[in-house]
């Protein structure tokens, strides 16, 4: 018995070893796999309309917006942060291939070198600096959210594509989804309770999103006066809702956290700068 | 479909009313909130954002996480189930999603015990 135990956790390490995906791609299908069961009438691809999926009334009204968004003024101040060029006469474009089309969707990254999880808020900064321009501040919705509210919508259509290869990125990964599930608080909740256990019921009045899909369209303009959002915004009024004290916006924790929430979000396209509720 | 999503814009009208009665009713400091009060008040029990309360046509809500709170002096004429329920739900449930009210100290016993007293009348 003890034998094939050892067998067992042998071969156990072994797939691991070759190949760190497997476990993080196996969460991603089970996590799918339950949404589906659950609704079985709502597309793979309209998860990333998260709760208006559930609502035809909220999707009309989506839709509506999105057709003239009362916001495009705010992605044109993007655009122009986009479009400046560096002191050193640099732009953005330099940093990135295709120009920076198609490419939020391989964000966030594990980079082997500095064996941290890179956002692309982060690779947005390092071509700041490596140009020799200050970083913005990555809660900053007036500069990093409106210069992502424009960058991101050149990956629009693009698949999310994040990866999990190595030890350590796997690691970085595990905390991500360790903070997903675990409780936490004076109210004793945790994002899984009401994104993987509680998909399409209602709290109060809201539908409760299904976690793939969820961050596949950032930032959002939220609420009567289009608030911007980024993704990580929106974690930390998450964490408030239930009187959570929030984390850092780009610490450590949540850029796990978004590489773990990403990931659940493989497969599905991009659509930058939505409206939602 | 139409009628359904009126209504629930309606509840959602009545709800942010509710809000702002409640508001009022948490500046003024003498008064001292009602197991009713406790249930709804979104920073206190917050019962409304899982379960209905049929019973109450106060009670607006279009939730439909948790068993509608109905029929309660039927379902538990133990009364001190009721109370333990609220005060760790995990203890029934170890994966349950209502927040544990006594042991995290979200409401005091005397809330709790307003709370058990108007639910037992629903
Ligand atoms: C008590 C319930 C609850 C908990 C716990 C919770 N959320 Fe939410 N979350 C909501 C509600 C309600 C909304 C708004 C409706 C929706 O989009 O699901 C929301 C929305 C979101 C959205 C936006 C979805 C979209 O399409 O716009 C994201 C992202 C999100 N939550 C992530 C998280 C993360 C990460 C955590 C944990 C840190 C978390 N949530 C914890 C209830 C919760
Ligand atoms: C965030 C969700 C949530 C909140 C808030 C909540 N509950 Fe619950 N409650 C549940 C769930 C889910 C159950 C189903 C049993 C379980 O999983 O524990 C439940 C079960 C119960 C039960 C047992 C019902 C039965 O029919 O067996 C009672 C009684 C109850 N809740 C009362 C309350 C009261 C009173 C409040 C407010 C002070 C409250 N709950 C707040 C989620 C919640």
């Amino acid at each position: 018995m003890k034998q094939l135990i050892w067998i067992m956790s042998c071969l156990g390490w072994f797939a691991v070893a070759a190949n760190a995906q497997a476990a993080p791609e196996d969460h991603r299908l089970k996590v799918v796999k339950a949404v589906q069961k659950m609704y079985p009438a709502i597309k793979f691809e309209d998860y990333v309309h998260g709760a208006l999926a559930f609502s035809p009334d909220a999707k009309d009204q989506y839709d509506a917006i999105m057709a003239f968004p009362p916001y495009d003024a705010e992605i044109e101040k993007g655009a122009k942060l986009w479009e400046t060029p560096f002191k050193n006469g640099k732009r953005y474009v330099d940093c990135f291939p295709r120009e920076g089309k198609n490419v939020a969707g391989n964000y966030p990254l594990f980079d082997a070198a500095t064996k941290k999880v890179v956002t692309f808020e982060m690779a947005l900064n390092q071509c700041r600096t490596a140009n020799g321009e200050e970083p913005y501040k990555h809660g900053d919705m007036n500069t990093m959210g409106l210069l992502t509210a424009y960058a991101r919508t050149l990956s629009d259509g693009m698949k999310m594509n994040i990866k999990v290869e190595g030890k350590e990125a796997l690691a970085a990964f595990e905390a991500g989804q360790k903070f997903f599930h675990q409780r936490r608080g004076q109210l004793n909740f945790s994002c899984a309770g009401c994104h993987i256990s509680n998909v399409g019921n209602v709290l109060r009045t809201e539908y409760l999103s299904m976690a793939p899909g969820q961050a596949t369209h950032w930032p959002a303009f939220r609420g009567g006066d289009y608030a911007l959002f980024t993704l990580q915004r929106r974690y930390a009024a998450c964490n408030q809702m239930v009187r959570l004290a929030p984390l850092e916006i780009g610490g450590e924790e949540y850029n796990n956290l978004e590489y773990y929430h990403s990931y659940l979000s493989n497969g599905l396209p991009l659509k930058a700068s939505v409206f939602r509720k | 479909m139409y009628q359904c999503s009126t209504s629930i814009r309606a509840a959602g009208v009545c709800l942010i009313l509710l809000a702002g009665f409640m508001q009022t009713v948490r500046a003024d400091e003498s008064k001292v909130p009602t197991g009713q009060e406790l249930a709804f008040d979104n920073r206190k029990g917050n019962c409304l954002a899982c379960h209905a309360m049929p019973g109450d046509s106060k009670a607006v809500t279009s939730t439909n996480i948790a068993p509608p709170l109905i029929s309660m002096k039927e379902r538990f004429p133990d009364r001190a189930k009721l109370y333990a329920q609220l005060w760790d739900a995990s203890k029934a449930n170890a994966d349950s999603l209502m927040p544990p009210f006594g042991k995290h100290k979200i409401l005091s016993d005397d809330e709790i015990n307003k709370v058990v007293d108007y639910i037992y009348g629903l």
